[in-house]
């Protein structure tokens, strides 16, 4: 646990040295997070029968998906782990006195959230003061806003743990392109990153709600709107942390059987 | 201390000639072909011995290596080293024992040297007092002082080898595998190295197991040498007698190297694995 929590500690340290990523990332956050909500505005313009969500509940969806993007695309990724894999530097890693699965959690989980600290508050602020339409609105109540801090750290866990997937499929392929275009087009879909899941065909959403990409952006993101209401909230927080425990589970059976049968790559 | 019985591996290399018809063809029927890294090797070493892992490149050196620090699960055989087997406990086993692999790096790319040794501590569960012992101890030796503070990125190949080092023996262990540690260092840099495995053994009785292909390294700290070829372990014993032995068969005819060098040039041929 203090190994897991040291580097933790060590890669949020580091993270926070990445000052023009940040500022580079930010930019390009706002000019997608513009573009997407004009599209939506025209979009909305048009008379709707009954529209599932409403356009500013949309525009709030997407500044927060601009904001913690780091929380919830899955392309985002520690190109180190893949070249310990496929390069064989994974040797030192493997003889530590501790599982590895923890420590690579530990170092995803740092890198995620020191990205997502330098870049959500600028976000945030701005998107809060922008003139109606495109203005960010504020949680209905500060009971929600709460709940909203609470799913989208454990939506956090959950997509870390689905990323651990990708880099323990590594050890099987040698190479990280195809885990990661898979699980990235596939996931942010499943995510409602692309769609917003309240706009997507019923039968689509079915599937939608069986699968744990949602958990970690669109569940988060809805709940902040009030667009879920609370006690709904509340009730999918246990679905959250049984997806939690299955994939952590998985992950750590896969890797496992993985480092059964590694092959140190070179000499 | 450490018993090696037996230890096969053999792993699967997918092989192909040249050009765009076989390539095709491979993506039909692929050819495998078993190379044996190592077959029935077994050896065992006391208590603080230094003993010199020596074969050409391919023998399987670096396999036994990561065999032995329960990296690797040979397909065969049986090793106990302190007790454990230790790819089978593997948590416990690493903490008694220090690796250092030339070729890699163990330390943080973008950060002081001194962050990745206090994750070490950490990962090691190691305690203060003994962690502050054992640290003040490996700069004084290995002449670190100013560079524990400096990022990796930023230091020469043979201040980085020196950190590397003294990181593996931050938890104070029993055993230490060196793999090709003197690779790619200049001659200040090699003798800094060698003085201070020779003291550590000497000081704290760790035992030694060094691979390398410089033969003066061997010279400088083995009495007992290990050689291996083509997977098979062909010699085994004193340092002294093998130069006896092979350096004087053919002396007089030097191409140019050591004598050391003459001796193992003339084993290699007498075991025809150069």
């Amino acid at each position: 646990m203090r190994a897991c929590y040291s580097v933790f500690r060590l890669k949020l340290a580091t993270g926070f040295q990445y000052r023009s990523a940040a500022l580079a990332g930010i930019a390009t956050q706002f000019f997608w997070g513009f573009i997407i909500i004009m599209v939506y505005q025209a979009f909305y313009s048009q008379p709707l029968a009954d529209p599932p969500i409403s356009l500013t509940q949309i525009v709030t969806y997407i500044w927060l998906q601009q904001a913690f993007l780091a929380f919830i695309a899955l392309w985002f990724r520690d190109n180190e782990l893949f070249q310990l894999i496929t390069t064989g530097n994974i040797a030192y890693e493997l003889c530590r006195p501790s599982g590895l699965y923890g420590l690579w959690y530990a170092k995803l989980l740092a890198q995620r959230l020191s990205s997502a600290v330098l870049r959500c508050f600028p976000i945030l602020a701005v998107a809060l003061l922008l003139p109606s339409p495109y203005r960010l609105t504020l949680p209905p109540d500060p009971a929600t806003a709460l709940l909203f801090l609470l799913v989208l750290i454990l939506g956090l866990f959950i997509l870390v743990a689905v990323s651990m997937l990708i880099y323990i499929s590594t050890f099987i392929t040698m190479s990280a392109a195809g885990s990661l275009l898979m699980f990235g087009v596939a996931g942010e879909f499943l995510a409602g990153m692309i769609v917003p899941v309240p706009l997507m065909p019923s039968w689509l959403q079915t599937i939608v709600y069986a699968l744990p990409f949602r958990l970690a952006a669109d569940f988060p993101f809805r709940v902040y709107s009030g667009h879920i209401p609370t006690d709904e909230a509340l009730a999918t927080i246990p679905i959250q942390l049984l997806w939690l425990a299955a994939l952590v589970w998985i992950g750590r059976f896969a890797m496992g059987k993985a480092l059964r049968r590694v092959v140190i790559q070179g000499g | 201390m450490i018993t090696v019985s037996g230890i096969s591996k053999s792993f699967k290399v997918a092989r192909r000639s040249s050009g765009f018809g076989s390539a095709f063809k491979s993506l039909f029927r692929r050819e495998y072909t078993e190379v044996a890294a190592l077959s029935d090797v077994t050896f065992s070493i006391g208590p603080g011995e230094i003993v010199g892992y020596i074969g050409p490149n391919g023998a399987g050196k670096s396999t036994t290596i990561k065999v032995m620090s329960g990296i690797l699960v040979p397909d065969g055989g049986t090793c106990s080293i302190m007790g454990y087997t230790p790819w089978l406990d593997r948590v416990q086993y690493v903490r008694n024992i220090g690796v250092v692999f030339g070729q890699r790096s163990q330390l943080w790319w973008d950060v002081p040297v001194i962050d990745s040794f206090e994750l070490l501590r950490d990962i090691y569960d190691v305690t203060e007092k003994e962690y502050r012992s054992n640290l003040e101890l490996l700069t004084d030796t290995l002449d670190l002082g100013d560079l524990l503070r400096t990022p990796v990125r930023q230091l020469s190949l043979g201040q980085r080898m020196r950190c590397e080092i003294a990181a593996s023996l931050l938890h104070g262990p029993g055993i230490l595998f060196l793999d090709e540690p003197t690779i790619g260092l200049d001659a200040v840099s090699k003798i800094a190295v060698r003085k201070f495995i020779s003291a550590i053994n000497k000081e704290k009785g760790v035992t030694v197991i060094l691979t390398t292909h410089d033969m003066s390294d061997i010279e400088a700290l083995a009495q007992r040498i290990l050689l291996i070829g083509k997977g098979k372990l062909l010699y085994d014993g004193d340092l002294a007698a093998m130069r006896a032995k092979y350096g004087a068969a053919e002396g007089g005819e030097t191409g140019g190297g050591s004598a050391i060098e003459e001796a193992l040039v003339n084993m290699y041929k007498e075991y025809e694995i150069s």
